[in-house]
């Protein structure tokens, strides 16, 4: 997957998750669970969402590089996705 | 024959909207079975059946307005001798009653699904309904291809790309509840409770590090879809010491305590957009850690879609509110009447703590109890804390 394709791949899963929210005005390097207000349950489906498309692991311990959109992309392609 | 009537889904609930008919004369049904979608302030309820039979009329019809206890249908029971039980039996109601075409129909683009897609429910996957309702599909009227019939994620896909654009979503059920109406239902319960309710409060502080630990060990190698959540272990420890002080587990009504019948934790669960939800998790202190993660998880989901059922409104015998990662480090709940207790779980936060002479960093949470004193004592709530956190240091015992 390209870079771009990682990041529209969990935007995408992330407006199933919080379907209200304005994805127009989120940054790269925005904090995903404050701006959209995830809650534990709402990250993990979003990590598990990203394993199911990508296939990548994604042990709780790596869950903090996770924290911005950038990072989700950066991650990934480190990943292998 | 027995007649089918609107439950009350909440203390101040006077009458509900049927919004729609799940069977048809001449279904069967058994007990536990979902029957109607009724519109409340709380949102759509799916509401159940409880009791094995066949229905024989449906009494009030789609759109129409209904009194709590006021006939909904009438529904044959096994008991019943009515000569008409006998062909009804014979012929099991045709649950697809697709019109088999005498001459051979063009072929559908998608056959096989579609005669799921005519009767009745339409199954549609939550993430499906999630998608449709963000491009403003109705995912009920695509043709569903997933398993039985169900329209799923990928039906969903196909339709935005092809620039499907149903008409809005017409019934409640779709839109999940109406803000200033789930505000109404919040302000009169919470205005009864502490009217009617004399609170005591009481909190500690308990160490999650146990708990924290052998959470990580047993998430590390399992895939996310396996892994659980800090929540199930303090929501499984509730319900263990709930066993143990059963003072706290049901209901004040006519002037005196009337124990719950199970241990049903009502979960609070916040909603995108405001309001909040308590619906029950049944016999909670009889399932394995891995059984109630998969609980939580449908159960949120299903409260956020507005997909929850009317046993999980009507059941919870005490409530437990969990703030969570971006909330506030402890909370004084309010009790939800007629329940007699809240339990509440502060965000887990990293303090120093005193371990064996040791001042060490630790991840702690506030456990907060609010009660009603009509029905115990701050003695007792002391101890139902102390059990909690007791179960909370051996987690593998859980």
């Amino acid at each position: 997957m390209t870079k771009d394709e990682i990041r529209k791949t969990a935007l995408d899963i992330l407006a199933g998750i919080a379907p209200e929210a304005d994805f127009a005005a989120l940054g790269d390097e925005d904090e995903l669970r404050e701006v959209l207000d995830l809650d534990s349950m709402d990250f993990l489906n979003f990590v598990t969402g990203l394993h199911e498309a990508t296939g990548a692991e994604i042990p709780e311990a790596d869950y903090r590089d996770l924290s911005t959109l950038q990072g989700v992309v950066d991650y990934l392609k480190a990943a292998g996705a | 024959m027995s007649d089918f009537t609107m439950p009350s889904l909440g203390a101040d609930m006077e009458s509900g909207k049927l919004v729609e008919w799940m069977v048809k004369p001449g279904d069967t049904v058994h007990q536990g079975d979902t029957v109607a979608v009724v519109e409340t302030q709380k949102g759509a309820i799916e509401v159940e059946i409880f009791e094995d039979g066949t229905v024989s009329e449906l009494v009030a019809k789609e759109g129409e307005t209904v009194p709590v206890g006021g006939v909904l249908a009438h529904v044959r029971t096994a008991g019943d001798k009515t000569p008409a039980a006998a062909p009804a039996t014979a012929a099991p109601a045709p649950v697809e009653a697709s019109p088999a075409p005498a001459s051979p129909a063009p072929p559908a683009p998608r056959p096989a699904p579609a005669a799921f897609a005519r009767t009745g429910r339409v199954k549609v996957s939550p993430a499906a309904r999630r998608l449709a309702a963000e491009i403003g599909i109705d995912p009920e009227g695509l043709i569903g291809t997933g398993v039985d019939g169900s329209v799923s994620l990928a039906d969903v896909e196909l339709a935005r790309s092809r620039g499907t654009k149903a008409a809005p979503a017409p019934s409640a059920r779709r839109t999940g509840f109406d803000p200033a109406e789930m505000r109404k239902a919040i302000a009169a319960a919470m205005a009864r409770s502490k009217r009617e309710i004399p609170h005591y409060y009481l909190a500690s502080t308990i160490d999650m590090e146990p708990a924290l630990a052998w959470l990580a060990a047993y998430n590390e190698g399992r895939p996310p879809t396996e892994r659980m959540l800090a929540a199930v272990l303090t929501l499984k420890a509730t319900a263990l010491a709930l066993r143990e002080h059963g003072q706290f587990n049901g209901f004040w009504q006519d002037g005196q305590f009337q124990p719950g019948k199970g241990i049903h934790v009502g979960w609070a669960i916040a909603l995108r957009g405001g309001g909040l939800v308590s619906p029950a998790i049944h016999d909670a202190d009889g399932l394995s850690l891995p059984e109630l993660m998969d609980v939580l998880r449908d159960l949120v989901a299903r409260a956020r879609s507005g997909r929850l059922r009317g046993s999980e409104i009507m059941d919870p015998t005490m409530t437990v509110t969990s703030l969570g990662e971006q909330g506030a480090d402890s909370v004084m709940g309010v009790i939800y009447p007629p329940q007699v207790a809240i339990l509440g779980f502060g965000r887990i936060v990293e303090r120093p703590w005193v371990v064996d002479g040791q001042v060490v960093p630790r991840r702690l949470t506030q456990l907060s109890l609010a009660a009603d004193h009509r029905a115990s004592d701050g003695h007792a709530g002391g101890r139902l804390l102390s059990t909690i956190e007791q179960l909370l240091l051996e987690p593998e015992k859980l």
